[in-house]
């Protein structure tokens, strides 16, 4: 009988049961390992510090219980949380307006301006990069302690976080339907209108909500330097050392964010 | 390339260009038979060649006629220049040698801006993926069909649209049997459905010419046939130029009045569909 030997196969070892790493790889490890070590001994608590603390820690909340129930201050907290709200309302709502244009202007490959959609886009960075109480120390020089700079806090760094989850939904969207409307003449702002915004409505809402959690957290600490809402009186709590109004007002803060949280889960649930 | 002047050639309407009918008996013998007429031009080609700008050549020295009311399909295997052809003969890609003159407009290479957009006009698209937006409503979908006609800027949803183009549009979706379904969403739709909204917003251009890119390429058999059957149909009825690409031979067999055949570039054959075997058609796939 012939014999019907099959040609003899190289034989396959298996792959390495660990990843390789190159050497660039493995010295940028070992470096940040030990920034991170050095970083560790000279910023992170001890356990003696926090030892000490904890005792003044208890000290502290024992000279803030019971929470201030004075009918007089709670009016002027309630006040001063729908002035929060405001702030964070307003501010969020004039930033996803314009963070819709800023959005499409910086767009790859929707954007009008071509090359130059990185002016809008540098500008969406800066918005982002610098934190919100630095914009509010800017704001409240420049137009005075109050809400009003707190909304305009609010506003920039809203398109900051919206222009740029904004313009990556819109390079995200599908191309199809605005290839079919290229091709028929329809122009840049129709396609927008009728194809782009449809498709990344879920992401745009989405966004807007966060943004509008993220105001409504924001603006609590606004006050702290003189942009108005409910921080500004935690602030003066604390300089007074009224300890039982700052936690009636830590208390509120809570309660706001978490209400606010609440909402915009169930909204997202409802516009997914 | 070669470069020169774009001009627009005025193209008759299609009414007056058929030998009317008067009914009268002839006049005698020193009267002329009148010459045979032929239907006006939609497509004109010579000598068309694209090549990419990487150097690879599509197609070279393509001539075509194609006249008003044909319905032609254009064959070849994949990779053959089937879409880039119908691209370049309608202005949306620039051919790299040739004169093309489509719907009276006569280009080198390119259409100029406005002459681009006198085309765009007067062309209904229907591509293979269908492209309609699938959060929006058929209605929507269809309306935005209008999008490039003078005074459609509110045509992309159809709350803000003129309220004679919704009931156009109700009534291109009745032609396309999906009235029922004018409030769904596009995202909602079968592929078939979805691709007979695709050609309601194509027709309600009202086009004189109508382009469609592989149309039943994504559909099962079934449902492609249905398609084309709709198509071919609603062309003939409208008395609409149709132009589709396909590399499914009895689609082209069956829903065509004439076949041009792509292979290696070049046109392998030009024929009334009723000249076309099996065999011809295996030629340009396999010979």
């Amino acid at each position: 009988m012939a014999s019907t030997t099959s040609p003899t196969l190289p034989r396959a070892l298996p792959p390495s049961r660990l990843p390789s790493i190159s050497p660039l790889s493995f010295t940028v490890l070992v470096v940040v390992g030990a920034l991170f070590l050095v970083s560790m001994g000279q910023v992170a608590p001890s356990p003696e510090k926090l030892a000490n603390g904890l005792p003044r820690m208890a000290e502290l909340v024992g000279r803030m219980l019971p929470p201030n129930t004075d009918p007089g201050f709670l009016q002027r907290m309630g006040w001063r949380i729908l002035e929060t709200l405001q702030i964070a309302l307003v501010g969020t709502v004039f930033g996803v307006v314009i963070s819709l244009p800023m959005g499409w202007l910086a767009a790859r490959g929707i954007s009008p301006l071509g090359a130059f959609r990185h002016f809008p886009r540098a500008l969406i960075s800066l918005f982002r990069t610098v934190p919100d109480l630095v914009w509010a120390l800017l704001f409240v020089s420049t137009l005075g302690l109050g809400a009003v700079a707190g909304t305009m806090t609010i506003v920039v760094d809203t398109i900051g976080f919206c222009g740029r989850f904004f313009a990556e939904a819109m390079e995200e969207a599908d191309k199809k339907p605005q290839e079919a409307l290229h091709a028929i003449g329809a122009n840049r702002v129709t396609v927008l209108c009728g194809a782009i915004l449809p498709d990344v409505m879920p992401t745009l809402i989405n966004s807007s909500l966060f943004a509008l959690e993220k105001a409504v957290r924001a603006s609590v600490v606004l006050g702290l330097v003189g942009a108005g809402g409910i921080g500004q009186e935690l602030k003066v709590a604390f300089d007074l050392f009224q300890y039982r109004n700052a936690s009636a007002i830590i208390l509120a803060i809570f309660i706001i964010v978490l209400a606010m949280e609440f909402l915009t889960d169930r909204l997202r649930a409802k516009f997914q | 390339m070669e470069r020169v002047p774009t001009e627009h050639v005025p193209v008759p309407p299609l009414a007056g260009l058929r030998p009317a009918n008067t009914g009268n008996p002839p006049i005698g013998p020193l009267v002329k038979p009148p010459a045979p007429v032929l239907a006006p031009q939609i497509i004109g080609a010579r000598g068309l060649a694209k090549t990419y700008p990487n150097g690879q050549a599509v197609f070279a020295g393509v001539d075509l006629d194609i006249r008003a009311d044909q319905r032609v399909a254009l064959i070849g295997s994949n990779g053959a220049g089937k879409s880039t052809l119908l691209k370049c003969l309608i202005g949306l890609l620039p051919s790299t040698h040739g004169e093309i003159t489509t719907l009276g407009e006569r280009f080198l290479a390119a259409p100029n801006a406005a002459q681009l957009t006198r085309l765009r006009r007067q062309i209904g698209f229907v591509f293979q993926n269908h492209g309609l937006v699938g959060r929006q409503s058929v209605l929507t979908n269809v309306i935005q069909g209008k999008l490039g006609l003078p005074g459609s800027w509110r045509a992309w949803h159809h709350a803000l649209a003129r309220q004679e183009w919704r009931e156009e549009a109700m009534a291109v979706l009745a032609e396309v049997r999906l009235a029922d379904k004018a409030s769904a969403r596009a995202d909602q739709l079968s592929g078939g459905q979805a691709q007979r909204v695709a050609i309601a917003r194509a027709l309600i251009r009202r086009p004189r010419l109508l382009i469609a890119d592989e149309p039943a390429a994504s559909l099962d058999p079934a449902v492609g046939r249905d398609i084309m059957r709709i198509f071919s149909e609603l062309a003939r009825d409208h008395g609409i130029t149709l132009v589709y690409t396909t590399h499914d031979m009895q689609h082209a067999l069956d829903y065509s009045d004439r076949i041009v055949a792509l292979k290696d570039g070049k046109v392998h054959f030009d024929r009334p569909t009723t000249r076309v075997s099996l065999r011809d058609m295996d030629g340009v796939f396999h010979g």
